[in-house]
C-alpha cells in the first residue's frame, strides 16, 4: 500500500511539474549563470585542487542547485494547506508517509533531471571529468535533495504562511552554501573558517563529490561524504515521517 | 441506532498566546440517516469538533465513535466510513476536474479503471458531466462545491460531513445543494452532519439541531421543539430562538472564520 500510495502522490506532483515545465527551466537560471560567468573566472586561478576549475566548481553548482530547489519545497504545502487539499488527502485511508515520500521523490527527480542538463552544459563549457564521478555526483544530489525537501515539508507542516517560511528558509540556507565551500574549496580560505565549514554538513558532501569528480573514489573524503549523506537522509525522512503521521493531531 | 456518539469530545490547541479551549466537552449522538444540523456562532468549536470526528485532529479530552469505529483507536476504520468536505474545499486550482476526481476514487484505493467509472459516475449524479476537462480554477461557486462533495463522496461514505457547505454560494446555488443533501439521505441513506450558520438553512435542512456556543452544546432537538423551548413559540423564528440561547447573533460580524 505504501508503494500504491507513493506512486500515486508522486503522479500527482509529477504531473504538477510537467504543467510549469518553464519553471523548471527558471530553477537552472542561476546555476547557469554561475557556469557562464562565474565559472572563466576560475579557469586560470590557483585552486590547490587536482584537476580543473570545472571539476571543482561543478560540483558545487549541482549542490547549490539541490540545496536551494530542496530547501523551498515546503513553500507548497504552505499554499496547499490552506486550500484545504492537505486535508482532503489525510481524510482518505491514504498512507501518511506515502503523503511526504511521494512529493519528496517528486523534487528529488526534478532536482536530478536539472543537475542532467547542468553537467551537459558545463561539458560544453569544457568540463571533463569520469563518468563514474559524474554519476557518484548525481547520487549526492539525489540524497542531498531527499534529505533537504523532507525537512522543509516537515517544517512548512508547521508554518501558516509562506511569508513566515520564505526568510527562515533563506537564513538557514545562506550561511550553510558560503560556509561548505560550494563556490570555492574551504581549504583556500584561513584556518579558522576552514575548521567552521566542517560543523557544517554539505561540507563534507561537496569534498566528496571533488574526489569524485577526478575520479578518486577511495579516498576519506568519499567516505565521510557518503556516510554524511546517508545519515543525514535517515534522520531527515524520520523527522518528517513522524510530523506526517501526527500532522494536526 | 446510533452512527456517531461523542463523550466530552475536547481540544485544546497549545498556541504562543497560551492555551485555546476550542471544544470544551461534546456529547451528542446522530442517528443513521439523519440529516444533523451543526449550529453555532464563529468561533464556537464546529470546525474544530468536525475536524476531530474526521480523524484530522486529534481529541485532547473525551472519546467518539463514527461508524462503530472508535475514533482514537481506529481512525482508518473511520476514514473508510466517513466523508469530509471542509469549508474551503479542496482542490487543485491547476488541475482538471477529471483528474481530481479520479485521484480521489485512487486515494481511497479503487483502481485505475475503477476510479475512471467511479468519476464518471460522480460527474453525472453532481451535473459535472461538461466540466471534466475544464481546470477547477475555472468552475462557477455553485459548480466548485459540488466537485468538492462529489470528492467527499467517492467511496460513497455512510456518514458525510460538511462544513460552511453553502457560504458563498447565490441564492439558487444554495437550493440546490439543499437537494442534493436530501437526496443523498432519501436514495443512499447517508447521514449527513453540517454546520451552519444560516437559521434557514437549518431550518429548512436539518431533522435536528445541535447548537454549540464556547466549545460546549447549548441546545439540541428539532427546529420546531427549540423554537418552543427556547424562542417561546413555534412560530418564533430560528434567529429569536438563536438569540435567546447564545445571548447573540449566529455569526457576528468582524469575526471571519478560522479555516484550518
Ligand atoms: N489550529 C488552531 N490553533 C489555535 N486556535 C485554533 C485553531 N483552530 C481553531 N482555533 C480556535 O478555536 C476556536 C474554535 O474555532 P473553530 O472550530 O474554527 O470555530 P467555528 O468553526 O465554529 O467557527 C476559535 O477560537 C479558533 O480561533
Ligand atoms: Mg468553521
Amino acid at each position: 500500500m505504501l508503494l500504491h500510495d507513493t506512486a500515486l502522490v508522486f503522479g500527482r506532483y509529477a504531473r504538477q511539474t510537467l504543467r510549469s515545465r518553464f519553471a523548471v527551466l527558471l530553477g537552472l537560471l542561476m546555476p547557469l549563470l554561475h557556469l557562464l560567468f562565474f565559472g572563466p573566472l576560475l579557469t586560470g586561478l590557483p585552486l590547490g585542487g587536482r584537476g580543473s576549475s570545472w571539476q571543482i566548481l561543478v560540483p558545487g553548482l549541482l549542490l547549490q542547485l539541490a540545496l536551494f530547489g530542496a530547501a523551498f519545497a515546503g513553500f507548497m504545502i504552505i499554499v496547499e494547506k490552506n486550500l484545504g487539499i492537505v486535508e482532503r488527502m489525510r481524510v482518505t485511508p491514504v498512507s501518511r508517509l506515502a503523503l511526504l515520500l511521494g512529493r519528496v521523490l517528486r523534487d528529488t527527480a526534478v532536482l536530478v533531471v536539472q543537475s542532467v542538463l547542468l553537467v551537459v552544459a558545463a561539458l560544453v563549457m569544457g568540463l571533463r571529468a569520469p563518468i563514474w564521478g559524474i554519476l557518484a555526483g548525481f547520487a549526492f544530489v539525489a540524497l542531498l535533495a531527499l534529505s533537504l525537501a523532507s525537512l522543509s515539508y516537515a517544517a512548512a507542516m508547521r508554518v501558516r504562511t509562506p511569508q513566515e517560511f520564505g526568510p527562515a528558509v533563506n537564513a538557514l540556507i545562506m550561511p550553510s552554501m558560503l560556509l561548505s565551500g560550494l563556490m570555492l574549496p574551504m581549504s583556500l580560505g584561513p584556518r579558522w573558517l576552514d575548521v567552521l565549514s566542517h560543523a557544517v554538513p554539505f561540507r563534507y558532501l561537496v569534498d566528496a563529490m571533488r574526489d569524485a569528480y577526478v575520479g578518486a573514489y577511495a579516498t576519506g573524503s568519499m567516505l565521510y561524504g557518503a556516510l554524511v549523506a546517508l545519515g543525514l537522509a535517515a534522520v531527515a525522512v524520520t523527522v518528517g515521517t513522524r510530523v506526517f503521521v501526527r500532522a494536526g493531531a | 441506532m446510533a452512527i456517531i456518539s461523542t463523550a466530552g469530545l475536547a481540544r485544546t490547541f497549545r498556541t504562543g498566546n497560551g492555551p485555546v479551549e476550542a471544544v470544551r466537552g461534546i456529547d451528542l449522538t446522530v442517528r443513521e440517516g439523519e440529516i444533523l444540523g451543526f449550529l453555532g456562532p464563529n468561533g464556537a468549536g464546529k470546525t474544530t469538533t468536525l475536524r476531530m470526528l474526521t480523524t484530522l485532529l486529534r481529541p485532547t479530552g473525551g472519546a467518539a465513535t463514527v461508524a462503530g469505529h472508535d475514533l482514537v483507536g481506529d481512525p482508518a476504520g473511520v476514514r473508510r466510513a466517513v466523508g469530509y468536505v471542509a469549508q474551503s474545499g479542496g482542490v487543485d486550482p491547476q488541475v482538471p476536474v477529471r483528474e481530481e476526481l479520479v485521484t480521489q476514487g485512487r486515494l481511497y484505493r479503487l483502481t485505475r479503471d475503477q476510479a475512471v467509472r467511479r468519476a464518471a459516475e460522480l460527474a453525472e449524479d453532481l451535473g459535472l458531466t461538461g466540466l471534466l476537462d475544464r481546470r477547477t480554477s475555472t468552475l462557477s461557486g455553485g459548480q466548485r462545491r459540488r466537485l468538492d462533495i462529489a470528492l467527499g463522496l467517492t467511496h460513497r461514505p455512510k456518514v458525510l460531513f460538511l462544513d460552511e457547505p453553502t457560504t458563498g454560494l447565490d441564492p439558487a446555488s444554495r437550493a440546490d445543494l439543499w437537494d442534493l443533501v436530501r437526496r443523498l439521505r432519501d436514495e443512499h441513506g447517508t447521514t449527513v452532519f453540517l454546520t451552519t450558520h444560516y437559521l434557514d438553512e437549518a431550518d429548512a435542512l436539518a431533522d435536528r439541531l445541535v447548537v454549540v456556543d464556547g466549545g460546549v452544546v447549548v441546545a439540541e432537538g428539532t427546529p420546531g421543539a427549540l423554537k418552543l423551548r427556547h424562542g417561546g413559540s413555534i412560530d418564533a423564528t430560528l434567529q429569536e430562538t438563536f438569540l435567546a440561547i447564545t445571548g447573540r447573533g449566529p455569526a457576528p460580524a468582524g469575526s471571519a472564520p478560522v479555516s484550518v
